[in-house]
């Protein structure tokens, strides 16, 4: 009886604790939509803030968190993916492996305005890059690097060792039974870290704040299009921490609906790819 | 006087200070089913590696002593491996297809030595898979992901999928050992008619296989050959006491 009884409690209170934790997600979605919907209309999303015409508007915020992601990922994948393959499949085991693996695995923890220390003063200062959308993605390169890394290993491990000497036994080299069979097997982990990287990136203020800066204008000529990467851009989660800082909160529950409409689908495309590759492959 | 694919001499292999084969000297007959059997950890799966050099691949091996195939020693420095492995094929323990369709999984090998054209591939996949004896449940859904087959099938899909690259000599490795009686009959059958146009070297613990399929035995044990001989004289009159032992299931 007295069993049953403790059985009943623990149960109630493990119910609690998950209903809890879901209404205090719920309830944060609801309340920054709830305050941040009414405010998002078209101007709002596609013009810039200009004291001059009246408007509030957040395009070049937007178009600075797409160069942002695309140029970080076009550094940093490449690099991640390739020093993955190399750490798995070519490097000999032992204490290099090792000393690389245990600081990647640091660097991953590091709190992410240190990254903005380094970046400002290294590529800023240093290499003369200055306040720039391109500083700012090479900061974010170092900080998403043992992300993608290390997910890319875990990715590469998972892979049976069967498939592996099944192609080397038929004469394949070791490039291409990496380019045919472990790399196309290892894609759905692969694509997850890289997609981890993007969240990231899309979530960072801290280290882009010294490093990116905050512009918030949109290019006036075809050509300013390609300068962008030189000069200073905000990205949302940027403009929404200046916002914040102004006591504009009305724009920062604006920025923040954006925000999470876009991690979301994000989180529906991430879910698709899976499916739709592990299905392929069955 | 039979013709022979592969000779070894005085061939001895190390895993860092583990002495795993001694001394082992070996004729394999060309165009025949030679079964290498013996209780488990006797070396016989690491001597079938030896011959097409899949121990390269395991970190701390070194191998002493020559392998011959047609004459010519695939040890010695300037041997192309690649091409080598393209001679000698190889079926694993475990069925081993990747996540990939029946036809690719079968075109995989000669896409690596550069063979592209579509008929010439259309045509090694149905040949490989008409002699692996599985294109009557394959011939219809060549696109179909290989890893929906049945165990069974999937075994016999990697042995098209070897013989798709024209290899001279297939080494199997326990071929069977993770398949169900019916399926293992059919790839005994199979073995019986891929002999007269491969020289094949089979690893099995099954002594009743090997009797079945083989047309000689080599009976292994702590890493040295205890007796070579035709299968049936091996397993009719056995020379050495061990030998008779293992066969008459004393040990092992």
């Amino acid at each position: 009886m007295m069993r049953k009884l403790k059985d009943d409690v623990l149960l109630c209170l493990i119910y609690l604790a998950a209903f809890g934790a879901e209404f205090l997600l719920l309830g944060i979605l609801v309340y920054v939509f709830v305050k941040g919907f009414p405010y998002v209309d078209l101007q709002f999303l596609t013009t810039v803030t200009s004291v001059l015409q009246g408007t509030v508007g957040i395009a070049g915020n937007m178009v600075n968190t797409i160069y942002i992601v695309v140029l970080t990922l076009v550094i940093a994948v490449p690099i991640g993916i390739g020093s993955a393959i190399y750490l798995n499949e070519y490097a000999r085991p032992g204490k290099m492996v090792r000393l690389i693996t245990f600081t990647t695995q640091t660097l991953a923890g590091i709190p992410s305005i240190l990254f903005g220390l380094f970046g400002m003063m290294f590529f800023g200062i240093t290499l003369g890059l200055g306040y720039s959308i391109l500083t700012g993605a090479l900061t974010l390169s170092l900080m998403v690097l043992p992300l993608i890394t290390r997910n890319t290993q875990e990715a590469l491990l998972a892979v049976p060792e069967s498939y592996k000497s099944g192609a080397l036994s038929m004469g394949a080299g070791k490039w291409y039974m990496i380019r045919t069979i472990l790399l196309p097997s290892a894609m759905p982990g692969i694509v997850t870290g890289v997609l981890l990287a993007v969240g990231r990136i899309m979530g960072e203020s801290a280290a882009l704040l010294f490093t990116a800066g905050s512009g918030y204008l949109l290019p006036k000529s075809a050509g300013g299009w390609f300068h962008k990467v030189a000069e200073s851009g905000g990205t949302l989660t940027i403009q929404l921490y200046l916002s914040m800082s102004k006591a504009q909160y009305d724009v920062g529950f604006g920025i923040a609906v954006v925000l999470l409409c876009i991690l979301f689908c994000m989180n529906l495309i991430m879910k698709f790819f899976a499916k739709y590759t592990t299905e392929s492959q069955r | 006087m039979p013709q022979i694919k592969i000779r070894t001499d005085k061939l001895n292999l190390y895993y860092g200070a583990n002495h795993a084969l001694k001394d082992i000297t070996l004729s394999i007959r060309s165009h025949a089913v030679t079964a290498l059997i013996g209780p488990s950890g006797c070396g016989k799966s690491t001597f079938l590696k030896t011959l097409n050099r899949m121990n390269d691949l395991t970190d701390g091996v070194r191998i002493t002593g020559k392998v011959y195939l047609d004459g010519a020693d695939i040890y010695h420095p300037g041997v192309d491996v690649m091409a080598l492995r393209k001679q000698v094929g190889m079926v694993f323990q475990q069925p081993n297809p990747f996540p990939m369709s029946i036809y690719d999984n079968i075109a995989y090998g000669p896409r690596i030595h550069g063979i592209k054209g579509k008929e010439r591939l259309d045509e090694i996949v149905e040949r490989s898979l008409r002699q692996a004896a599985i294109w009557e449940e394959t011939g219809d859904r060549l696109h179909k992901p290989a890893l929906g087959l049945s165990g069974g099938q999937k075994q016999r899909l990697c042995i098209a999928r070897a013989l798709a690259v024209g290899p001279e000599v297939l080494l199997m490795d326990e071929p069977t050992s993770a398949l169900d009686p019916v399926s293992t009959l059919k790839v005994e059958e199979l073995i019986g008619q891929l002999k007269r146009k491969y020289t094949i070297v089979i690893v099995t613990h099954n002594m009743q296989q090997a009797a079945r399929v083989s047309d000689e035995t080599a009976f292994f044990l702590m890493g040295e050959v205890v007796e070579f001989a035709s299968t049936d004289r091996l397993f009719a009159q056995p020379a050495d006491r061990k030998t008779l032992e293992y066969i008459t299931g004393k040990f092992g």
